[in-house]
This record gives C-alpha cells, structure tokens and sequence, in this order.
C-alpha cells in the first residue's frame, strides 16, 4: 500500500524494540468480548488508476444521460463563476494539511489568513466582528438563536417563515431539548415577513429575519431591527446569498446584531451541499457571547507581529460544558477560499458581479411574466425570485427534468400554500440566450 | 548527530491584504453583461463594499506567502495527539472535486443526482461494516457535530420510551467537546475518574449509574491511548439502568478490522473521517463527523436518509421519529468523497493494517522516550502515548518548552496539557503513514532536547528560535482583543 511505509524489516525491529512477539501482541488489551468475530467485508482495494475510473464514472452520473445540467435553483446553494487563483491558492498543501492553529509559531499563514477573513466579512456585513466560520448558513443561525438567549437572558425566538425552511429545521433540531420557544412569524402579501405578529410577544430574545428571504425578496431590516430593539431584543440577520451585499444596504448598517448565514457563494464550490461557509458577525459588545474560534494580532517578545487564536476562554477545550458552543471546528479552508474570493473580485468587482445577478435574475423573470408566469410577490428581488406557474405546467416541470434542465425548486413541499409556485434562480454563470431558451421551454 | 529537517531559510514578509490595495486593479475577469440594467430602490442600495483591490499576482504572491508560513502533513511529522495527521492522499483531492459531484446543487431531483446519491449510500454501508454498528447518518459536518446529534439521539430515544433523563457520565479523560455537547443538549454531565489504570473502572460507573442518567460517553481508545477494557461490562450496567453507551470514535484509527463496537456494548458512535479516513484537516475544518447507530437508534437519525430501491437511490424524510435536520443539507459531501475514496483504496485488509501499523508507531515512540520522559501508563498502548511534564521540570523546563523547541528541529510539536488527567502533558501520535526512520529521528531531536534542557535551559525558554515569530504573547492578546483591521 502507497501510503504505508513499514517494510518488514521495519517492521520486525519495531517489534523487537517494542519487545512484542507480533503486531498482534500490542493488542493484547482489548477483550475478546470486543473483537470482530470476522474480518471486514469491503470491496477489494482499487488501484489509483481503477478508483478515478470508478469516482469518474459516479460523478458522470449526475443529470440526465448525455445532456449537460442546467440548474436554475437557488435556495441557500448558488452557482457562480470561481476564479482559478481560488482553488489553486486554497488547495496549496501547507494551507490543507495543517490543523488548528493552536501552535501558533508555525500557522501564521493560516492564522493571518483568518484574521484578515474576519475583517473583510466585517467589512461586507457591516459588522464590528466576525469569527473564523461555522459549518453552515444553517448551524450559524442555531448558534445565533442561542447567543441571543444567553445575552438576553429570554427565552423566546420569533423566527421569520421567510427564512430559508431547512434552516428553520435545524434551528428547531438545536432548540429542541430547550426550553426555548421558537414563534414563526407569517408573510405579507408582498413577500415580506409581517412584523405586525410581534405585537404582543413577552421575553423575546430575538427577531430573526432573512434577506434577501426565502422568496428572494429584500426585506426591510432597518424597520426590523427598530421592532427588535423596542422589546430590548436582538436582531439577527440571516443570509444564504452574500453576493447581495455587493449591491443592497449591510445587515450592520440597518441595525443587526448578529448577522449570519452562508458564505458557499464566495468561491465555494456548491458540493452536493457541503462543506460550505457560516458566516457569523456580531457587535464587540457581545464578543465574549459569541461562539466559535477568533483570532487577533499579537507581538513576540521581539516585538515582532502576529496573530493568536484568542479568547479560547469562551472555548469547550477551556471552559467544557460551560462554553459558548460545543464547536471545535472552523471550515478553514472554506473561510480562506472565501478570503482569496473577495480578495480576487475586489469591492468594484463585487459590485458589478452583484447588478449581473439582479439584472439577469429580472430578465428572466419579465421574460417569464410574458410567458403567462405570474410573479405573486410585489417586493424587490436580487437573484432569485418566485413565480407562480400556470395550469398544467407539472407535465412541463418533469419534461424539462427528464432533459435535465431544473427550472427553479417547486415551493409546495415547503410552503403547502404555494402549491403551483417555483423558486428561480439566476446567476452571473448564465447567458441571456441561455434565459431566452429556459423561458421558451418552460411557457405553456 | 543526525542532520534534522529544522533550519533557517528565505522567509518573506508579507503585509495584511488590504496594505497591498491600489484603486483601480482586479483579479477578476468580469462576466459579460449581456442584459441590460434594472433600477432599484435607492433606499435598498448599499455602499460599494470595502473590499481590496489586488491584480492576480498580487493574490497569488499573497497567500503563496502565506502558506509558506504554515506547517502541515505534507511540510513534516505532525505527532499531534489524538488529531489522526496522518497523510492526506492527493488523489482524493481530485476525486473531490470532479465537475459532477462538486458542481452538484442539493436539491438536484434524485433523478439527476444517482452518482452522488450512491456515493453516500455506499459510504454508510461502509461504515457500518467498519464500526459493527448497522445504521449510519452522513449529516454531522465535525467531530462535535455528531456528537451533538448522538446526544440528541440519546434524549429521542428516552423520550419515544416516556423517560426524561437529565445527565450523562462523561469521564474526566474526555476531549472539552464531550460535556460541551451533552450541555447543548440539556444534559449534566457527571465527571467520573479513570483509575490508576488510565481507564474507566466498573465500579465507578456502577456508583455513578442511575436512572436519572441518559448513560456514558466514553472515547475508546481513551485519550490516554489505551483500550477501555471494561467496556463491555460497563455497558451491561449502563444498559441494566436503562442507559445508552455512546463513543467517541475520534481514536478508531488504532482498532479498524480488530474491534466491534457493536459486540463491545456501544449503541451510538461517531467517527472522524477527517481523522481516522485521511481527509485533510485545512488548518481546522471542513472534517465530517458521522454518526453511526445500532437498529433500534436508527428510526431517530436525522432525515434526509438516502434509500436504495430496486438500483436506484433517493432520499427520504419518511422517519417520523427522526431528530430533524442538523445540517441545512446532506453534511459535508465534498469531505465524504474523500473518505469514500480511502476506504476504497485501502480495503478492508489496508484498513487493519493501517490500525496495527499506526499501533506499532506509537508503541515503538513510547518505548524509545520512555528512558527521557516519565511515561505515567508503561504499557502497551494504542495509536498514541502520553508523558508527563516531570522528567522536564526536574530540569527546569516545561512541556510548552519542548514542544517549542521541537520547531526549531523542524517537527510539529505534539499535542500538550491534555488530557488534563497526566501533569503537563505530551500526548504523541505518529500515526500509521510515519516511517521508522521519520521517528527515530524525532525520537533523537526528543532526546536531545531533553539532554539541551538539562545543560542549557534558557535556550529551551527561548525557543523556537528558527520560526518566523517568537513565542507570542497569548495573554495580552486576550487582554486587548485586536480582532479585525
């Protein structure tokens, strides 16, 4: 086997020095009580050349046969173009196959790479500070919910039926064995979640909103955060589609308090769904609440400078049950994919990338209306938005399926009440022929 | 004396990313606008992020810089306890990131996703014959993530039975993470001491056990390195009560092919596949942490489950007794292509072997040090092996100061101060991809060290001295938190 070194005469004087008799004296511990009574049953080891024949052949088995996917889905997983400077500088081996930067004299590289991660995720979501990442959009809205009942000491949660509903799912999987309640707020007719149903509600911890939404319509956070904050609660600001943010006000500059959500689209590739990027940002005033690692500048005895991980004590390798969160990871490699992203697309780049996504996502839209496609939410949409199909258009749906082009996500299974509706979605990655050919093949 | 891979070479400087930023400059090749623009509410638009503005080689100058400062498997020996370093095959990395799997939407129709939908049915079939155990869930994204959700497989399970238990048996040698995770799930964890043995006495499980506890958490191999080898009849008590056994499989790479965790009592069990099955660890994550579970767990793993029928895959939420969702979609499949890959490289017999090799490694270091270090447990152990800080101290040293001074030699420093059982502790792991002369010369830059340490103390104090930093200071750090520029 490649990867194992021992030959056996490594292996004899090993033993010799180990004073064993065989390999399997050194396990003379274990009981019989614990043994296997046979030995594994798995496929027979494959060569290198055999094992990518075998993955290449998987792989090419995704979409319909001989046909290239087109996928207009959205939904907390986004399609976008990745410089090749990202994969090449994330996938350099010294960033790869090191752990946590505990010592930090030989992780500077990955240590300064998430100090200035921090920044610039403060920097697109006008935040004061941001840790080092989370596993997901999803887990970072959990670990939101909970910040905010630790701060606030309270024990309810209004969670927006606009935020993504898998999010939601999770959210309720981390509350469950609390005691906190969890209140889902209902939309508007225009899209938008209804602040009125906070009217009422004692012991709020935090009104959680996401936007752009589920429906990919911009919610009003300003007005959000000023609800939240006459009941002394927090706001949380969740996102699955930081691209937004290259166009539309920051969750930070209308008044969030913790801001999170999904950062896959900042050059993550998207992944079957993971390993993707929660981003997680919050003010200094709650920085001793907030979960997961943190890295800050230091000096040597020298005076030079560096960077530590710090404020470990809020920690489980520290503090065990009494941490902030159980979490011991950062999806680092995420986080710096991310890094050299917004590093590579520059604050104009962004920019323009962002007007491409809305821009693209409202030609398809008008072209969709025209097609007797009706748009049901009046609110303004970035890239993704919801429309509502016409009679019939289920046989047209499973057609276009079967050619393996996805024409958006159907909302029914999610939303019972929007049986006939589909979340589209579109990005920079698609042309305006590509859009123009979508809408013929989906119009009645 | 042997030539170490320690040394002093060119190391660049590099200032923070946006010090580099000239207006103007892009790293971007900018998509084409082919539609024309749309107007928007003034009072949605945002200022234009402040972001920095870098050419491509700018970028790639910047983070190459970067890496260069860093230590990984791929730079040198990484005996980094109970971490698992060992090599990350660059096949895998490949495999990963094949255009069909790492461009795949989640929510693709499973008509359009079977390759992808194989992968992890056949991944958990694997780990179920791995573990002994029968049902597995792919869900958990870390170590500390499957064991949140085995915590809360626990409290589901003793609910659907109309019991409400508030604790949970978690033994002092246990990684921060175990009573981290039974607090987020509502549990009290209840210390228990490891004997004089480094192991979990019967006895004092027994005296701990009631029904007012949801059962044990235990990490077998222990963080000592050593089998739990009351296992089974602690899990007959723990079972009498009316309690679960959970594990913490984050050592399974010492016992792949020799232990059934099933036959050992363990019900729930997660294992690291960013450990035991090679993935690489990118400086703290992405891992996976998947959970796997006897029969009558498994109507409570988490939902989507991938179901095979009749040759084809498809996911389902039909399990109404399941905990929900712990992750927004699938887990970390990019991960899971990679232990899936190792699995099938290595087989069931590359597997064993990789256990006993990676025993033998770290009983040959233990008994090479054991002359230079005091060895608290002097046994045979498992994949790791942990000394105490006394032999150092007698020379006026610490564990922090070896450990420093093994950078200078050019190996990563073990793991240190845990577990928290052994006085300053070394906890070594060379695991099964070192070769013998890989570790003889780490045990010789171990040994000299200690020789340095007993006529030279203050070089050890100073140390590293061949790093691009000094020792830095932690403290003041945590005292000012400077956190973002």
């Amino acid at each position: 086997m490649r990867y194992l070194p021992h030959t056996p005469e490594d292996v004899a004087a090993m033993l010799e020095a180990v004073g064993a008799r065989d390999l399997e004296d050194l396990f003379s511990a274990i009981p019989a009580d614990c043994r296997r009574s046979r030995p594994m049953n798995l496929p027979e080891p494959l060569t290198e050349w055999e094992l990518a024949d075998h993955l290449g052949r998987l792989a090419a088995d995704m979409g319909a046969p001989g046909t290239r996917l087109k996928s207009y889905l959205g939904a907390g997983s986004y399609e976008h173009f990745i410089p090749q400077v990202v994969t090449n500088l994330a996938a350099r081996s010294e960033f790869l196959t090191s752990y946590t930067p505990y010592q930090p004299e030989v992780s500077q590289g990955t240590l300064q790479a998430i100090y200035e991660f921090q920044t610039l995720v403060c920097r697109l979501l006008g935040m004061e500070v941001a840790n080092a990442s989370v596993y997901d959009g999803a887990s970072a809205l959990a670990e939101a919910a909970l910040m905010a009942v630790r701060v606030t000491r309270r024990r309810k949660i209004a969670l927006s039926r606009l935020v993504h509903p898998l999010y939601r799912r999770v959210v309720r999987t981390y509350l469950g064995p609390s005691d906190v309640e969890l209140i889902e707020l209902p939309y508007q007719e225009n899209g938008r979640t209804d602040l009125t149903a906070l009217e009422g509600i004692e012991d709020l911890a935090a009104v959680a909103v996401q936007s752009p939404n589920f429906f990919g319509c911009i919610e009003e956070l300003e007005a959000a955060s000023a609800l939240a904050h006459d009941r002394q609660a927090l706001l949380v600001a969740c996102f699955t589609e930081p691209i937004a943010f290259g166009l539309l006000r920051s969750p930070g500059s209308q008044g969030a308090d913790i801001a999170c959500g999904e950062g896959q689209s900042l050059g993550i590739p998207q992944s079957f769904g993971g390993p993707g990027l929660g981003l997680f940002a919050t003010r200094m005033q709650y920085v001793r609440a907030m979960p997961g690692r943190l890295v800050g500048r230091a000096e040597d005895s020298q005076g030079r400078k560096g960077f530590v991980l710090t404020l470990a004590t809020r920690e489980q390798h520290i503090r065990r049950e009494k941490a902030t969160s159980n979490i011991c990871t950062n999806h680092n490699l995420c986080a710096l994919a991310a890094s050299v992203y917004l590093a590579a697309v520059g604050g104009p780049g962004l920019r323009e990338l962002a007007r491409l996504n809305r821009d693209k996502a409202e030609y398809l839209k008008r072209a969709l209306e025209a097609r007797g496609f009706r748009v049901p939410f009046s609110a303004p949409t970035f890239n993704e938005f919801v429309v509502e199909a016409p009679e019939g258009f289920e046989g047209t749906y499973e057609r276009l399926v079967a050619k393996g082009i996805v024409p958006g996500l159907k909302l029914g299974p999610y939303y019972p009440e929007l049986p006939r509706n589909l979340l589209l979605c579109v990005t920079e990655t698609k042309s305006r022929q590509d859009l123009d050919e979508l809408a013929e093949e989906m119009a009645p | 004396m042997s030539e170490f891979p320690g040394a002093t070479g060119l190391v660049l400087n590099e200032p923070l990313v946006w010090e580099k930023s000239r207006a103007g400059r892009s790293a971007f090749s900018p998509p084409r606008r082919d539609v024309e623009e749309t107007p928007l509410d003034e009072r949605l638009l945002g200022m234009q992020p402040d972001l920095p503005e870098l050419y491509e080689l700018d970028v790639v100058r910047h983070y190459t810089r970067l890496s260069q400062w860093n230590f990984g498997v791929d730079s040198g020996m990484y005996p980094l306890g109970s971490c698992t370093m060992k090599y990350n095959p660059k096949i895998n990395e490949k495999l990963a990131t094949l255009p069909g799997l790492a461009a795949a939407h989640p929510l693709l129709p499973d008509s359009l996703a079977q390759g992808a939908l194989r992968i992890l049915y056949e991944l958990e079939r694997f780990l179920a014959e791995i573990t002994g155990l029968e049902a597995v869930s792919l869900q958990p994204a870390a170590g500390a993530h499957g064991e949140l959700t085995g915590m809360l497989l626990l409290d589901a399970w003793h609910k659907s039975r109309g019991s409400k238990r508030t604790k949970i048996l978690v033994p002092d040698t246990a990684h921060g993470t175990n009573p981290a995770s039974a607090a987020l799930c509502g549990y009290r964890p209840v210390p228990v001491a490891s004997s004089a043995r480094g192991v979990l006495s019967v006895e004092a499980v027994a005296a701990a056990m009631d029904a007012e506890t949801a059962g044990v958490m235990v990490t077998n191999p222990n963080t000592l390195g050593l089998f739990e080898e009351n296992i089974r009849s602690i899990a007959d008590i723990v079972h009498q009560k009316g309690g679960l056994v959970y594990c913490d499989g984050a050592n399974l790479n010492a016992v792949m092919g020799i232990v059934d965790m099933a036959a050992a009592g363990v019900d729930v069990l997660h294992v690291n596949l960013h450990k035991t099955f090679s993935t690489p660890h990118g400086g703290g994550g992405p891992g996976a942490g998947p959970v796997c579970v006897k029969k009558p767990l498994e109507p409570f793993l988490p939902v989507p489950r991938v179901v095979r029928e009749n040759g084809r895959y498809r996911l389902s939420d039909a399990f109404p007794l399941s905990v929900g969702k712990v992750h927004a979609f699938l887990g970390n499949f990019g991960v899971l292509v990679r232990a899936y890959a190792y699995i099938l490289s290595m087989g069931a017999r590359g597997l064993e072997r990789a256990s006993r090799l990676a025993v033998l490694n770290a009983n040959y270091v233990k008994e090479k040090l054991k002359a230079v270090l005091h060895l608290p447990h002097d046994r045979p152990c498992m994949h790791e092996c942990v000394f105490s800080e006394r032999t150092l101290k007698e020379r006026g040293v610490t564990t922090l100061d070896l450990a420093k001074r093994l950078m200078d030699y050019g190996f990563h420093p073990p793991t240190v101060y845990f577990p928290l059982v052994v006085h300053g502790a070394i906890m070594i792991e060379p695991t099964e991809t070192e070769s013998k002369e890989t570790l003889d010369l780490f045990v010789e830059a171990v040994k000299a060290i200690v020789e340095e340490a007993a006529k030279d103390p203050e070089r050890l104090k100073k140390a590293p001295g061949r790093t691009r930093v000094g020792r830095l200071d932690e403290a003041a750090a945590a005292r000012n938190p400077r956190l973002a520029g």
